[in-house]
């Protein structure tokens, strides 16, 4: 079996972003999403603190200070953006104006449940930042991950265990491995990504039942 | 004649007393104060409750001013970073108190306090541990938290442009709190690139009207490339 590496599992976001999507990227594998959009589609990156309209990174030596992303990396405004403050900002978020935000988790579960800001140990210091803003008032919720713990558990799961960031809100499910929706009926397989991996051996390893249906 | 322009950072900032809660702009360090973050050190106030969105960088600004174990307690969304070494050290020696709150749970109980909003219902963490204990509500199919506002005393904020009627403006991301902490605080100081004239800040173009700005300090930053 073949799996996806995390450019790759970007890609596959990418290309279920419509064009003149309003879109928030979490940090880390999310952001890489930013990369492989179409070029024929124009989409509208949202950062939390304060952008509509993100661009890529800057050039070297042409980093500003006062322009940021939400991963506190230097950014870029593109011709178009605008600037907000956080009240504003996230007025965008819980009021249901950003179309898809994509996010990194530890665990979902069947009902589209979401942890992933806190492992839950003792002498973790919890932080949280925008995730629970985005997670209940995003339109649709992407989560990106590997499907497996490094014990080969699988981080899909009938309940969470780990602290929750939201509750019913994920609608789709990227990982190494596959494509998932969450349907208020379960989880449905949209497509195995790995190559070799048979739907049984994936059903297998997801722990959670899974429904397929082929294309008509 | 109205003229809230302080000619320094420690003539601004001379009243803060023991104790008072301190609303800090900043998303990470755009935005920051930091020269009124190293005057409010230098100034000595201790035992103050800070309201930022993250609990200090490095080893400037707020995170020198939770290392100086000034700060008892700090309301904040995300506390934990690569370099939160000095808070992690008094978090971990329970010499620092902790209100965990989701961002825009934060910036909309901010807002709530300069809006005379007595509290809200929000979407945001129901079900979770950061709602446990609160009342919550199902409104019109949906579940809801209650959250209440943020009140301060003082506010210290980083704008660009300000005249001697405390109007501001911002620049790109270093907006961020400052415009809703300006309005939630009693005492809201601003310290600004640049001071100007009544009249040579579009109206258009004011993003903080002065009625919620009382002190304006210009501080002569070097902007450093990141």
């Amino acid at each position: 079996m073949k799996k996806l590496d995390r450019n790759q599992i970007a890609v596959r976001v990418a290309r279920d972003i419509p064009n003149g999507a309003c879109v928030n990227l979490g940090i880390g594998l999310p952001t890489l999403v930013a990369n492989h959009v179409p070029k024929d589609r124009e989409i509208v990156l949202h950062s939390e603190n304060g952008i509509l309209g993100l661009g890529p990174k800057p050039a070297p030596g042409s980093e500003d200070e006062d322009l940021i992303d939400a991963g506190k990396n230097p950014a870029t405004a593109l011709p178009g953006a605008a600037y907000f403050h956080h009240a504003d900002s996230f007025g965008m978020i819980r009021g249901g104006h950003i179309d898809i935000c994509v996010l990194g988790a530890f665990q979902v579960s069947a009902a589209g449940d979401i942890a992933n800001w806190h492992t839950g140990e003792p002498d973790a210091i919890p932080a949280v930042g925008g995730a629970m803003d985005l997670a209940a008032g995003a339109k649709q919720v992407f989560v990106t991950m590997e499907h497996l713990t490094k014990k080969g558990e699988s981080k899909i799961v009938e309940r969470c265990t780990y602290p929750l960031t939201g509750l019913r809100c994920v609608t789709r499910i990227y990982t190494d491995l596959a494509v998932i929706d969450v349907k208020p009926d379960g989880l449905h397989l949209v497509e195995i990504c790995a190559e070799g991996l048979s739907f049984d051996e994936l059903q297998r390893l997801n722990g959670v039942p899974l429904k397929y249906r082929a294309a008509a | 004649m109205i003229d809230k322009l302080f000619a320094t950072p420690e003539a601004a900032l001379a009243d803060v007393p023991d104790g008072a809660t301190v609303m800090i702009g900043g998303f990470g360090n755009a935005g920051m104060p930091a020269e009124l973050i190293d005057c409010l050190i230098a100034q000595g106030a201790k035992d103050l409750t800070v309201v930022n969105n993250n609990a200090g960088n490095a080893d400037a600004g707020l995170a020198a001013l939770i290392g100086a174990g000034r700060v008892c307690k700090i309301l904040c969304s995300f506390p934990r970073q690569a370099d939160s070494w000095h808070f992690d050290r008094l978090y971990r020696a329970g010499k620092i108190e902790l209100e965990l709150v989701p961002q825009g749970t934060l910036a909309e109980r901010i807002r709530a306090a300069g809006a005379g909003i007595g509290a809200f219902f929000t979407p945001t963490a129901f079900g979770t541990r950061l709602a446990e204990g609160k009342e919550t509500r199902h409104i019109d199919g949906r579940d809801y938290v209650l959250e209440y506002p943020i009140h301060a005393d003082y506010a210290l904020i980083k704008a660009d442009r300000a005249d001697r009627w405390g109007n501001l403006t911002y620049r790109m991301t270093a907006r961020n709190f400052g415009p809703i902490m300006a309005a939630a605080a009693r005492i809201t100081v601003a310290q600004v690139r640049e001071t100007v004239e009544l009249g040579q800040i579009d109206p258009e173009a004011i993003v903080t009207p002065g009625i919620f700005v009382q002190r304006v300090v210009r501080v002569q930053t070097m902007r450093k490339a990141a």
